[in-house]
């Protein structure tokens, strides 16, 4: 079947199983909206978080970080699992035991304060827009790269399918559909990368890939590395060789340390995984689903390290001194005979994610470390083709890199994931499953995370905020209005996350830094310090949260967008590990103002001592 | 539950996460970051030590780690009468 074919068919079936699916899973209560009526069992919560918790930027992109940074990539791979185990035992079981429905709940339930809340409320919408809008905008570049289709269509199609099974369905339709959506994910990822694995070291296991021989004589254009190296020997050697730093160097360790505790810390601080927690049954649960979330992510991020790994050998092996027109037509060979057929770097070149300019016109690529393109990004005239066919750019010429190797080549991170099918010559049906992978990984975490948007709005902001009556403390909302009032919140959110999508403002691409940093110094603390400190009070969590949230939100933008200066970073910590700094400062201070003011009342101490225990959490209770 | 129980069940759980989280920390700050260089020294079928536990090997002791804190708190519940 012809490619365009088949991924309509993939893609087509998997929408239509999610909507299935949201049909089937029909919330009909707040219960069944906002906690999946907290029976889910804890294999599939893992499932279903696994699946919320892995986005287009962890499918499509996270290999492709790693390929490029190494050693230092690890910062992602290892912050971004090793925050569930901080999760499963410092925070899930507790929150599970409160039994209440979203994080400001906890806040602020335990901090008897409204001023509390409505600051968690606001911070929660905040980091979950941010993100939600980087997926939207996932969403449209893999409709466009492999339908076809125009980015804003993509994002207004993602919508319309997102709009479905949440608004219907709640959380419950979420989690099930999370479910299916982590299994179209992951096939997709392993199929490609286990192929891949097989053709440069000969290993089935991707993971083991790592430590096997390479399976082909390596030409990096400097030396010829002979078959049956080792595959991390013949990476580090070529790039040595090419001019770049060696893929194990172990790079800037301080700012790598920063990096994931932040990573680790916001991972546990994260709203949209926080809540699915209260979806189980029990605490015991609880505890079990979060170690269940990290076999199911384990799987995919241990292979990336894998692919990360094979895909800049493969990169160097297949383009590095290669004539440029005849590898785009399919003309050449490998030293062993083999194949190397460059249409997909015409393909990509196509659609702007590879560029190449021949420096010194010998009409073959050449990869080196420098920046082939002046400005960093090649800008393309549109119209013109060279004298080899390639695209032309306007970008000036950079300066000549006597003695070395001068780079010719733009490389795209995101093409290390979403081209290696076509690099490997793999089958179509392959190349179709990426395209519903990738959608997958997509549409699971925006859902998440608009679910936790509209549940703050509804349920803390109208229930507790808004419609509290006085007298009673309690929501004027009854259950029918609250659940319209939910499903209203879902509907607007879509709409606010799909203009982002489209018109994406420039904090999206801070999403690490913003999303992590901020949940890492505003909710991590403050809900460690509300379960394990039992004198903490209101006046030191409103303190901890607001230096927590000004401090990490104000060094981003700072250094960010105000222009602040590489020389003036706080200890040397780039922006994007600056949570860490954030959440020690919100430790601190409110240690300090909790011990100056009055301690909590009663009533709160017991409840405490309540959270602490893990029988009678039932499901999880309405006010 | 009486509180002097109570506060032996939670000392009990706090001294099982401390020792975990220390095992936590050494996996992946330990040996992926601070002495990376020196275990780097150490190599495997071509996989530098330090490398494997920076990008795998810490992944695969965190899920060690949370089914074996699973199973630690399962007996302690089971111990104080606090399990369903």
């Amino acid at each position: 079947m012809e490619l365009q074919s088949l991924i309509y068919l993939f893609v087509g079936v998997s929408f239509a199983i999610y909507i299935g699916i949201a049909l089937w899973a029909k919330a009909g209560s707040t219960k069944d909206f906002y906690v999946a009526g907290g029976g889910v069992h804890p294999v599939a919560n893992g499932m279903a978080t696994a699946a919320d918790w892995m986005s287009a930027a962890s499918f499509i992109s996270l290999a492709g970080i790693i390929s490029f940074m190494g050693s230092a990539g690890g910062a992602y791979l290892m912050g971004w699992t090793g925050g569930y185990v901080l999760l499963a035992m410092l925070l899930a079981p507790y929150l599970r035991k409160f039994g209440k429905f979203t994080v400001p709940d906890f806040v602020g339930d335990r901090y008897y304060s409204s001023g509390a809340r409505l600051v968690a409320v606001i911070a929660v919408i905040f980091v979950s827009f941010t993100y939600v809008a980087g997926q939207m905008r996932g969403v449209g570049i893999v409709f466009s790269r492999f339908l076809q289709v125009d980015v804003n269509t993509g994002v207004i199609i993602g919508m319309a399918i997102v709009f479905f099974y949440s608004v219907l369905g709640g959380m419950k339709g979420i989690t099930y559909t999370q479910v299916a959506q982590y299994v179209v994910m992951i096939f997709a990822y392993m199929i490609p990368a286990i192929f891949l694995s097989l053709q440069v070291t000969d290993t089935f296991i991707p993971q083991l890939g790592l430590f096997a021989t390479t399976t082909f004589e390596f030409h990096d254009g400097v030396r010829v590395i002979p078959e049956g190296t080792y595959l991390l020997h013949a990476l580090d050697q070529s790039l040595a060789d090419l001019g770049f730093t060696e893929y194990t160097n172990t790079g800037n360790l301080w700012n790598v340390f920063m990096l994931t505790t932040a990573l680790m810390l916001g991972t546990a601080g994260l709203p949209h995984v926080i809540v699915r927690f209260f979806t189980v049954p029990t605490v015991k649960d609880a505890r079990i689903s979060a170690g269940w979330a990290l076999v199911f992510i384990a799987i995919m991020y241990t292979t990336i390290s894998s692919v990360a790994a094979f895909s800049r050998v493969n990169l160097i092996k297949n383009v590095q001194n290669v004539e440029y027109k005849a590898f785009v037509n399919g003309e050449l060979t490998h030293a062993d005979g083999t194949p190397n057929n460059g249409a997909w770097f015409k393909t990509w070149e196509n659609g702007g994610l590879l560029a190449w300019t021949d420096r010194n016109g010998d009409g073959k690529i050449q990869y080196a470390p420098d920046a082939a393109f002046v400005g960093g990004k090649p800008a393309f005239d549109g119209t013109n083709v060279g004298i080899h066919g390639e695209r032309v750019t306007t970008n000036a010429k950079p300066a000549a890199n006597s003695g070395k190797i001068e780079n010719e080549l733009y490389v795209d991170r995101d093409i290390m994931v979403l081209a290696n099918p076509e690099i490997a010559n793999l089958p179509n049906w392959v190349i179709a499953f990426i395209a519903a992978g990738g959608l997958a990984a997509a549409l699971s975490t925006a859902a998440g995370l608009l679910l936790v948007i509209a549940s703050s709005i509804s349920h803390d902001l109208m229930g507790q905020v808004i419609f509290k009556d006085p007298e009673t403390g309690k929501s004027k909302l009854n259950e029918k209005s609250e659940l319209m009032w939910a499903r209203l919140s879902a509907v607007v959110a879509i709409l606010i996350a799909g203009y982002l999508g489209i018109n994406p403002p420039g904090f999206v691409a801070q999403v690490v830094a913003f999303a992590f940093g901020l949940a890492a110094a505003a909710f991590f603390p403050t809900i460690i310090l509300g379960v394990f400190d039992k004198r903490m009070n209101k006046e030191g969590a409103i303190a901890g949260i607001l230096t927590g949230l000004i401090f990490t939100f104000g060094y981003i933008v700072y250094f960010v967008f105000l222009g602040g200066d590489k020389a003036d970073y706080f200890l040397g910590i780039a922006p994007t590990g600056i949570g860490t700094i954030g959440t020690i400062l919100h430790l601190i201070v409110a240690f300090v103002v909790s011990r100056m003011t009055p301690p909590p009342p009663q009533e709160i101490q017991e409840l405490v001592e309540l959270i602490r225990i893990p029988s009678g959490a039932g499901a999880a209770h309405d006010h | 539950m009486s509180p002097e129980k109570a506060q032996a069940y939670w000392k009990e759980n706090i001294s099982t996460i401390i020792k975990l989280l220390v095992v936590w920390f050494v996996v992946s700050f330990g040996c992926g970051i601070i002495f990376i260089e020196q275990l780097n020294s150490i190599e495997i079928a071509g996989v530098k030590l330090g490398f494997w536990f920076a990008q795998q090997g810490s992944i695969y002791a965190f899920v060690i780690l949370i089914f074996v804190y699973v199973k630690v708190m399962t007996g302690i519940d089971e111990k104080y009468g606090v399990n369903e």
